[in-house]
């Protein structure tokens, strides 16, 4: 089947091309990371994770959402979701590997990655983070290629899968909800340190997630001549639209308590965060345009007339992945470092190598998520004919 | 900590001059009366550090342990508070106990320079993140780091509640002016800290910062011994200690 993302126009390797040479960058900005350290990076002392880490956390929920695809049809017999399961599961593939070279990129010794497997740690989250992402991977993989490969020899999907797309279901869950551990564990920062972080994870992945799905669908419509059909897109932006709404409300709740309870080491860190501090407006812009393009989306994904116009639907899509990219990564991981322990306030602006190796890994999740679409729809055209 | 001291003092006397391994600390009594046979055959030490604040303050600007720590650990000068690494340091009183500080004495107390460093928890939340085990606890009390087998992701800096924690964001052996041959430099791309000079205790010398200190602001010694000059300063003293609502239980003690 591989050989189907071989063939394609000029505008399909224009494209590629494209992604190659973003990717060629971000290696080449890496080859510099690698030679000079971290330091080439807008990261340091007071703000050990930057960009890397937030994108990493923003992409274990895109990959998390195939779940929101699969369940309804696998579990509640869906039948119209039937036509996407494979790309969300190969939304996801392309998702944790993004989420990998994330980690990979921000180690210091990457030499020295596989020595998480030769001492195994499990009272560590990132282990099991390790553990749960790669399952996951191999999961999504198999189940996409072999939903695909019965598609093309037109036979029902052999028993041993069933099980496995049943075990990716709770195994979605977990991924996002270690990632969320990762930072709730940590007594050290009070602005993780809290018990909804995982739910608000996962009420945030949902929305986002899908949104990108509902983007893909109208780029193959467009592109590939491929229609996920209109009840199909239309049931997933009502799946946004209650998970943002979830979202949204699980954020004020964070709100209240961080500010009615008014304890400086908690409130402290909110406050930064939305209003700067003595005239420095820090991340504060960010993050109020975050909430304007959240709040804003789920009303129009929740008022039936606005959804259901493609032009409204399409730009509240983009809305909600701009929203929820600063929310999880400016808003949630670099505002856990400010202030530091010490109470210093840094400012942290990504430099131009390190926006550069982001650019090549999405690049990367690009290249792949392509290719494994084109394969995929290749072979449902010709189911199809 | 009044309760450490108290078992300090009964383990001290009950046990001629031995103490009890720290592993038996955590046993249930009934579990241990039923092992007699058990014999206590390794003394077992806790290190332990006090600063005493207005010693310390007796000469300001002064950076004698600072300096001390930075040559013998090789300890690079980057230039830039971003890329810092630092073991032992001053920062002021407000910023290292936010919860001490009140509306009266605000003044008096804000000039105040404290010397923070790694507190070699008792119950680290650093060792705990640590995907590869490359920081651990020994028996004694002092919290490693193998810079061997740290792989840079620097999770346990996320985890520490004190900041104690510097990377190496460049490679360290460009920025330093000599190199001192007891100790080995860094690699870039690996964490490291104080570790209370294990590499002097083991030949029976104090921590550099404790012995050049001219004011003796800083005590060190064993907290397993009754007598220790670290546990008479703790027990004659008013102490408090960095963050002790987090029950990381530092062992580096403040004097006031």
């Amino acid at each position: 089947m591989l050989g189907k993302a071989l063939t394609g126009g000029k505008k399909y390797w224009m494209w590629i091309i494209l992604l190659g040479a973003v990717i060629l960058a971000g290696f080449a900005s890496y080859l510099l990371q690698l030679k000079f350290g971290l330091g080439i990076t807008g990261m340091g002392r007071n703000v050990s994770w930057g960009l890397y880490i937030s994108n990493f956390t923003f992409f274990v929920g895109v990959a998390a959402s195939a779940v929101m695809v699969v369940l309804p049809y696998y579990l509640h017999n869906y039948k119209e979701f039937g036509k996407i399961t494979v790309f969300g599961e190969f939304l996801a593939v392309s998702a944790v590997i993004m989420t990998i070279l994330f980690i990979f990129v921000d180690l210091g010794q990457p030499a020295r990655v596989l020595n998480i497997i030769r001492y195994p740690s499990p009272e560590s989250i990132l282990f099991w983070d390790m553990i749960v992402l790669n399952i996951y991977l191999l999961l999504n993989l198999i189940i996409g290629w072999q939903t695909l490969n019965a598609e093309r020899n037109a036979e029902p999907q052999p028993a041993w899968i069933k099980p496995l797309v049943i075990l990716s279901i709770p195994w979605a869950i977990s991924i996002h909800t270690v990632t969320a551990f990762i930072y709730s564990g940590l007594s050290a920062r009070p602005f993780w340190l809290t018990a909804i972080l995982a739910p608000r994870f996962l009420a945030s992945a949902f929305a986002s997630g899908p949104a990108i799905l509902i983007l893909l669908c109208f780029i193959v419509k467009r592109l590939a001549r491929f229609d996920a059909g209109r009840e199909v897109i239309q049931k997933i932006a009502q799946i946004i639209a209650y998970a943002m709404v979830i979202n949204i409300f699980l954020s004020l709740v964070e709100i209240f308590t961080v500010f009615y309870s008014n304890i400086p080491e908690h409130s402290l860190y909110a406050r930064l965060l939305l209003f700067g501090i003595n005239g420095h407006l820090l991340l504060s812009p960010w993050m109020w345009v975050s909430f304007v393009l959240g709040w804003a989306s789920a009303i129009l994904l929740v008022n039936p007339q606005t959804r259901k116009n493609d032009t409204i639907l399409v730009a509240a899509c983009i809305a909600i992945i701009i929203s929820i990219w600063i929310e999880k990564g400016l808003g949630l991981v670099v505002s856990g470092f400010i202030p530091s322990p010490l109470g210093e306030i840094t400012k942290y602006i990504p430099t131009t190598h390190e926006i550069a190796i982001t650019a090549g890994i999405y690049g990367i999740g690009l290249l792949v998520l392509t290719i494994l679409i084109k394969i995929a729809i290749a072979v449902k055209k010709e189911a199809e004919s | 900590m009044l309760d450490r001291r108290k078992f300090l003092k009964l383990t001290g006397s009950s046990i001629a001059g031995l103490s009890l391994s720290s592993a038996f600390n955590i046993l249930p009594k009934g579990l241990f009366a039923n092992t007699p046979k058990q014999k206590i055959t390794s003394y077992i030490r806790k290190w332990g550090m006090t600063v005493d604040l207005d010693a310390c303050a007796k000469r300001p600007g002064c950076r004698d342990c600072i300096d001390a720590c930075n040559i013998i650990h090789n300890i690079p000068d980057l230039g830039s508070p971003k890329e810092e690494v630092k073991w032992i340091w001053k920062s002021p009183y407000p910023t290292v106990f936010p919860e001490h500080i009140h509306i009266i004495n605000r003044e008096e107390i804000k000039n105040l320079p404290v010397m923070v460093l790694c507190n070699h928890c008792d119950n680290p939340p650093c060792v705990k993140v640590c995907p590869t085990k490359a920081t651990w606890k020994r028996e004694d009390g002092i919290i490693m780091m193998d810079y061997h087998r740290c792989i840079g992701c620097r999770y346990c800096m996320a985890a520490c509640p004190y900041g104690a924690r510097s990377f190496n964001w460049f490679d360290p052996r460009l920025f330093l002016k000599t190199v001192y041959q007891d100790f080995p430099t860094r690699t870039k791309g690996v964490v490291e800290k104080c570790n209370f000079c294990e590499e002097r205790l083991v030949r029976g010398l104090l921590p550099a910062c404790v012995e050049v200190c001219k004011e003796n602001a800083l005590i060190f010694g064993d907290l397993a011994v009754i007598d220790s000059d670290v546990t008479k300063m703790l027990k004659q003293r008013h102490s408090i200690v960095r963050k002790p609502h987090l029950g990381t239980e530092p062992k580096v003690f403040y004097i006031l």
